[in-house]
């Protein structure tokens, strides 16, 4: 098993758990879409499983060990707000190799133009900078993306461009995915494995 | 069209006012700095006498010409304000981004002492500091410099609290950045325009805390040319008439404190990114 | 059968000044050669990308754009022009913004009393909150006591407060399940069904798809296409603009299929057809000024639709 959730419970307040005695796991070569309505705690569940948050029962194993607290974390999370992501103080260009030094061809392949790295995220769209966040936790540590409504905010051709770039670095690079959305289509589109949120989190 | 032409260069605007209440400033200190003692010293051939060309502001019951005193009563000002907020600052800036970053005990001690010291009348904790220190420049800087941190401590420890939040700050660290890292490199640069903006903030209440000190006697020495002693000194001879011992330094000392607030206000609008457009 | 224009924008621009390097002004068009006509009973859809210009829009109805901001154009309100000082009269009585969630709702401020405001009365809003099945205990409530599907009751509640015959909805939907989303359109159409006009902005074309009678396709602050609802249905041969075409195949139900290359942006655009760049039947006529042409029962602007 590459990632594996055991008897994960979590709760903002005590009397009311958001994830409840959650189990889970996923394999190589798998592409896992986790569907469900909005606000049922599918984000908290994906930063549980990156190790943002630490639950309160349970754990998360990646290939049989915990994750590691401190130091490269080998899933990385894509958040549904790229300009939430990404400094607004920096030029894009440091942000994108904050953690690794993408090479050419990879930056060609993600869409990512040369001329925007001298630029402020505010100068950028939304599709523009979900490429920057992409592109950033494309690190060679990195072996498993969740992506947490990373299409939600963009308009379906970005959102189709986006898919499109992403698959093909998951297969060049042997990735886990997981993707989490509302939308049952595009799960139905991108992945090989659709699971029901509320199924799992009875 | 008319509308936009109204609005042109905000920006330009705002550089220009900061540049020269800056330059005002700046030459008032260097003024107050090359005044030699004889300028602002006594002349017992021309006391009391009414503002003229000669002498602007008029003398005191000693001859001294009060325009020449004022100018060096707040160039001393503005460097004692210039020491004491700096330190101030520095103080805020350090305990702030300690108390959030480490939290737990650390954050609880240092909002226990700001809530301490924001709890007693700023005037009086600096006159007990200033007459522990045996009162003097030295009493006035260090009880300056200690009754000013607090509120700025509560904005900077604020600010980061939040900005740690920010999810670019948490995917950096799930990047494997080290805390120390993350706070040089994202938290630091988002902290500092608050710092500058509140250093700033700092100097017209560092100068009337300074002025308000010495008047009430527990500040500078009395041969000290400066504007609180000025002021009580005036105030004994108001009563003769010597409106002009009063009027000018009062009026110069306010005019400069609203340089300050003005420069702190256009300063924040440079940096802040929310006004940019305008 | 012909029904009574509501609002028409004709040729509207809108452009900012903005500062370009340090401290140089620049004049920056966000929105050209706009047009869109809502019509009394109908639900007309805005559809793009965002940067498109379609929250512009709503505000130069409203008459609500910062100070830096020109506008060149026609705007008719009921067949007569719609000054600033007309938008004044209107905005908020004959036309209403649907807030977008309850974060555009005085947190502190009883739910009632937000929703009289300044032009409303307590029975008109007991009218109101009736009609949408929330009971007198809702007006005693706090913006954030409200479940989710009483905000969207609510907020639809402060535009027809004041019965406007122009509601203008901002991203009603984001955040909403499915059957919530479907419960606001509900509401949407019975509101047009009594003969208002209702414009839906939206980034999410399923929607529109699905519940407008018409689709206004914005592309880079320019209509490119407005056509029936049902022509979005039917897929890319009953559409004109080659952008439609491209939005319905990137559909993930129907493929997830991409174009290459970026929305340009303001101030970067292209003269002439401002899709061109990415059009794969770009010719040379392409970099004029492209008419409006009326086809099939839809307007479009590009010189290669049949």
């Amino acid at each position: 098993m590459l990632l594996e959730a055991q008897n994960l419970t979590f709760g903002y307040k005590k009397e009311r758990r958001i994830i409840d005695d959650v189990t889970l796991s996923i394999d190589r070569g798998e592409r896992v879409a986790l569907v469900g309505p909005s606000g049922c705690g599918k984000s908290t569940l994906s930063q549980i499983l990156a190790g943002y948050i630490k639950p309160q029962k349970g754990m998360v194993l990646w290939e049989g060990k915990p994750l590691p607290k401190k130091g490269y974390c080998p899933i990385q999370l894509i958040y549904q707000h790229p300009e939430k992501a990404i400094n607004p103080r920096w030029k894009l260009g440091r942000t994108l190799t904050e953690a690794w030094q993408p090479d050419p061809v990879f930056l060609e392949e993600m869409g990512i133009e040369p001329a925007w790295m001298d630029r402020y995220p505010i100068e950028l769209s939304g599709g523009e900078l979900q490429r920057f966040c992409i592109a950033r936790a494309m690190g060679p540590e990195t072996k498993f993306l969740i992506a947490d409504e990373m299409t939600t905010m963009l308009d379906v051709i970005t959102q189709a461009q986006i898919w499109q770039l992403m698959l093909q670095q998951i297969e060049k690079r042997q990735m886990g995915m997981m993707m989490v959305t509302h939308n049952e289509a595009l799960a139905k589109q991108i992945c090989n494995r659709i699971i029901d949120f509320q199924q799992l989190n009875l | 069209m008319r509308r936009i032409r109204r609005k042109k260069n905000q920006r330009k605007r705002t550089i220009y006012l900061i540049l020269l209440i800056g330059i005002l400033l700046l030459l008032l200190v260097i003024a107050g700095r090359f005044l030699s003692p004889e300028q602002y010293g006594p002349d017992y051939n021309e006391k009391k006498l009414t503002p003229s060309i000669q002498h602007l502001f008029g003398t005191d019951y000693l001859g001294r010409d009060m325009f020449a005193r004022t100018i060096k009563g707040l160039s001393n000002s503005i460097l004692i304000g210039t020491l004491a907020a700096g330190f101030s600052a520095c103080v805020a800036l350090v305990l702030g981004i300690l108390s959030a970053t480490i939290g737990g005990l650390v954050d609880k001690i240092i909002s226990y002492l700001v809530d301490l010291c924001m709890g007693i009348p700023h005037l009086v904790l600096l006159m007990l500091i200033s007459f522990m220190m045996g009162r003097g420049l030295r009493g006035v800087i260090v009880g300056i410099a200690l009754t000013h941190w607090p509120n700025l401590t509560r904005v900077i420890r604020g600010e980061v609290l939040q900005i740690k939040n920010m999810q670019y700050v948490k995917v950096a660290e799930k990047l494997g950045k080290s805390k120390i890292q993350i706070a040089f490199q994202h938290i630091l640069p988002h902290v500092i325009p608050q710092f500058i903006i509140g250093l700033i903030l700092l100097f017209p209440h560092a100068i009337l805390h300074e002025a308000g000190v010495t008047f009430l006697g527990f500040g500078l020495s009395v041969d000290t040319p400066a504007i609180g002693i000025i002021l009580s000194e005036a105030l004994k001879h108001i009563a003769t008439g010597m409106w002009w011992l009063v009027f000018f330094p009062g009026m110069m000392l306010v005019m400069v404190v609203m340089m300050f607030d003005q420069l702190g206000e256009h300063v924040r609008r440079l940096l802040d990114p929310s006004s940019a457009r305008e | 059968m012909e029904r009574k224009e509501i609002l028409e924008v004709k040729n509207l621009s809108v452009s900012f000044q903005m500062y370009d390097k340090g401290l140089r002004q620049k004049e920056l068009q966000v929105i050209r050669d706009l047009n869109i006509t809502v019509h009394e009973g109908e639900i007309l859809a805005i559809a793009g990308a965002s940067g498109s210009g379609k929250s512009l829009l709503a505000n130069a109805i409203l008459g609500i754009l910062p100070l830096h901001a020109s506008v060149k154009g026609t705007m008719k309100y009921r067949g007569e022009s719609l000054t600033l000082e007309r938008q004044r009269k209107l905005r908020g009585k004959e036309i209403a913004l649907v807030p977008q969630s309850v974060g555009y709702l005085d947190p502190l401020m009883k739910v009632g009393k937000q929703v009289v405001g300044v032009n409303g009365s307590k029975d008109r809003q007991r009218e109101v909150f009736a009609r949408y099945g929330l009971g007198k205990e809702v007006e005693q409530m706090y913006p954030f006591q409200l479940s989710g599907g009483m905000a969207r009751r609510v907020l639809i509640a402060t535009a027809m407060i004041s019965n406007a015959k122009l509601l203008i909805a901002d991203e009603p939907t984001p955040g909403l399940s499915t059957e919530m989303a479907k419960e606001t359109m509900g509401h949407f159409r019975d509101l047009a069904k009594e003969g208002r006009g209702v414009i839906l902005i939206t980034h999410d074309i399923d929607l529109a798809f699905a519940y407008a009678d018409r689709v206004a396709v914005f592309y880079a602050g320019t209509t490119v296409e407005t056509a029936p609802a049902s022509d979005f249905r039917k897929g890319p041969s009953a559409l004109r603009h080659p952008y439609s075409k491209a939005l319905w195949e990137a559909l993930p139900q129907n493929g997830c299929k991409p174009i290459p290359g970026t929305q340009p942006y303001a101030g970067n655009l292209p003269s002439g057809c401002l899709f061109a760049p990415r059009c794969p039947y770009r010719t040379e006529a392409c970099e004029t000024t492209i008419p409006v042409r009326q086809i099939r029962g839809g307007e479009v602007c590009c010189n290669h639709a049949t």
